[in-house]
């Protein structure tokens, strides 16, 4: 070590270099083209990165980069675009799915996403994703619960768990003040609309390749033209949880998943 | 050959879309105007393949207005005033992310739920903004349902050519009535795809990114500045406006819309009297003709405005004039149309002055 940094700062990183075991041999992991070099600006564990990623990584394998277009709304991801090299509209507050469906009406053959959150998906824009789902749009609904308003700063989402702490309900959510959490993807579901409605998580490997499956499914389902595909990941805030990156995950496994409970709730074929 | 036909003003307007190669309409129903959605569903379609959508809401027509004119596409929407305040966000954010589009207000009397009857009511929401922020639409006044036809055509050629939403400012008595108009033939609908549509990354281009959020202050200066310099091009090369009878008035009356058509009424009848009066009609109302009415303010002694509100187009034309004559308002509210004895009648009133002339008579 001593040796090296008497050698200099150019000579420690020609060693590095020389040492790197990324070379074209070895390589088994990369940035897929589809997302850009700009580094994300989410906080440290949060669950949006890797799903940006997987979206990202969908649409490189699918190799659809040229057909597809995607819409974020305002909340964390609202600067999705800067993470993404594809086509992108951002949304006002709640209305993605119609920004979606107007894109995929006069665009019937291209891939359509929008991505939201919850309070984006299941409070403001409550109308819209019913209605888009109820419609049948072939589009790909990609939602984010986790429970709580991360952009303007940790306020209860319609998804906030009974007796959960945020800066709008201090002393946790109370159902005789609130009403419970609202489980939309379950209520969505229930429309011939949906063609395929599922709930993931990306905070393990075994988690993140299932979410990646049905990202990839909620892609190829368009081409059918049967319908809406609504994957819900069930994800963390960390920062507006007040936890770490590992505390938040367990607590969201002790949690957020009873509640929400992973799976599919509506796979083409088989009615559940 | 002129194809000429009776038809409904909210019905032309519909079929002037399809003529006008519209490839999309979204939209709510709502009385006066709910016969554009109607005409439409049962026409268009089948006709050009157009894309007719009724929306859950007047919020998700817009929204998917902005979807599907980020996506390069001729589309549009209409609505009566309430519809159209709650379309206002959805209006912000396309005229910041500049998208062409037609928006059509078939304006009701209000405030609130209001009326059903035809009104003027929303001049400012129109033309001074209606959403937040400092934006500005192109606002086209038909006043004949010619105008709601030809406007039609006129507004995706203006959209296009500024990237800006264009809207027809109509009333509710214009989208009833009926009349004969002269149709054009059918245009194809464009194929082309703008450069900067969401359409699809191909590897030879960098990725086309439509947002109204510039989060560095200096950045959304920016973005206002290039808004007002286009703003100001277009109030340099659009303005359009009518003048009738105005060559030797002495007295102008301006409005616009349907009030304009009842004016050139008064005209007639004034000038049986031997008062010689004459009528400004401004077509676009945004931008204003503030330059011609000044002008005209040289050679004429007083102008009467008339509106069907409380009095807002008048704010611009006391603008327009900068002082040189009086201006006087007579207006009509809550869907209540002015006649053309009630103008003759005010306009005398005006004139009956010591002087016996229109000049500092300010009721």
């Amino acid at each position: 070590m001593n040796e090296k940094r008497m050698l200099g700062e150019d000579h420690y990183e020609q060693v590095i270099a020389e040492e790197s075991i990324c070379t074209n041999e070895n390589l088994v992991y990369e940035k897929p083209e589809t997302l850009t070099d700009t580094p994300m600006h989410y906080c440290p564990g949060c669950g949006h990165g890797v799903a940006h990623r997987l979206i990202a990584e969908a649409i490189a394998e699918l190799d659809i980069q040229d057909k597809t277009v995607g819409v974020a709304p305002v909340g964390c991801s609202v600067f999705m675009y800067n993470y993404m090299n594809i086509d992108m509209t951002e949304a006002a507050h709640g209305r993605a799915s119609a920004v979606a469906t107007g894109i995929k009406r006069v665009l019937p053959d291209k891939y359509v996403f929008s991505y939201q959150g919850d309070g984006d998906l299941a409070a403001i824009g409550t109308g819209e994703t019913i209605h888009t789902c109820n419609r049948g749009e072939n589009i790909l609904i990609v939602f984010i619960n986790n429970g709580i308003y991360g952009m303007t700063g940790g306020q209860m989402a319609p998804t906030t768990l009974v007796g959960m702490k945020s800066t709008t309900t201090p002393y946790g959510r109370d159902v005789a003040v609130m009403g419970n959490p609202l489980k939309i993807t379950e209520l969505i579901a229930q429309l011939p609309g949906v063609y395929y409605c599922t709930r993931v998580a990306v905070n393990t490997p075994a988690n993140v390749r299932r979410a990646k499956k049905a990202i990839v499914n909620g892609f190829k389902y368009q081409e059918l033209k049967k319908g809406l595909s609504f994957v819900e990941v069930v994800s963390n805030c960390p920062s507006n949880w007040k936890m770490t990156p590992l505390e938040s995950n367990k607590w969201m496994e002790e949690n957020m998943f009873p509640f929400y409970p992973l799976g599919d709730l509506k796979v083409p074929g088989k009615e559940k | 050959m002129k194809e000429l036909k009776l038809m409904k003003g909210n019905e032309a307007l519909a079929e002037a879309a399809i003529r006008a190669g519209c490839d999309g309409y979204f939209g709510y129903p709502i009385t006066p105007q709910s016969e554009v959605l109607e005409y439409l569903a049962e026409h268009a379609a089948k006709r050009t393949g157009m894309v007719v959508l009724q929306a859950e809401s007047e919020v998700a027509a817009i929204n998917m207005i902005y979807g599907a004119s980020g996506a390069g596409k001729r589309v549009m929407t209409s609505s009566s005033s309430p519809g159209i305040s709650l379309m206002q966000e959805g209006i912000s954010y396309i005229a910041c992310a500049e998208l062409p589009c037609l928006l059509v207000n078939v304006v009701r009397g209000g405030p609130g739920l209001g009326t059903i009857q035809p009104s003027q009511g929303d001049y400012f929401q129109a033309v001074k903004g209606g959403g937040h922020g400092d934006y500005k639409l192109i606002v086209l006044a038909p006043s004949t349902v010619q105008e709601m036809v030809d406007h039609v055509k006129l507004g995706f050629e203006l959209a296009f050519k500024w990237r800006n939403p264009t809207m027809i400012l109509a009333d509710g008595a214009l989208g009833q009535m009926m009349e004969k108009v002269e149709l054009f033939p059918q245009q194809p609908r464009v194929t082309d795809v703008p450069e900067w549509a969401t359409v699809g990354k191909p590897k030879n281009r960098e990725r086309n990114i439509i947002t109204s959020l510039h989060m560095q202050a200096e950045a959304m200066e920016e973005i206002n500045n290039n808004l007002q310099k286009k703003y100001k091009a277009i109030a340099e090369e659009e303005i359009r406006f009518e003048m009738i009878s105005c060559d030797d008035a002495d007295v102008v009356l301006v409005a616009f819309g349907l009030v304009a058509r009842i004016c050139t009424k008064v005209v007639d009848l004034a000038r049986e009297k031997g008062i010689k009066v004459g009528v400004f009609r401004p077509i676009t109302v945004s931008p204003y003709p503030y330059d011609a009415l000044n002008t005209l303010a040289n050679n004429i002694k007083g102008i009467l405005t008339v509106e069907m509100n409380a009095g807002q187009m008048v704010e611009d034309v006391r603008l327009a004039v900068e002082g040189k004559v009086p201006v006087e308002f007579l207006g009509r509210m809550g869907g209540v149309i002015p006649s053309p004895e009630e103008i003759l009648h005010k306009l005398e009133e005006k004139l009956a002055c010591p002087a016996g002339r229109f000049v500092g008579v300010l009721a």
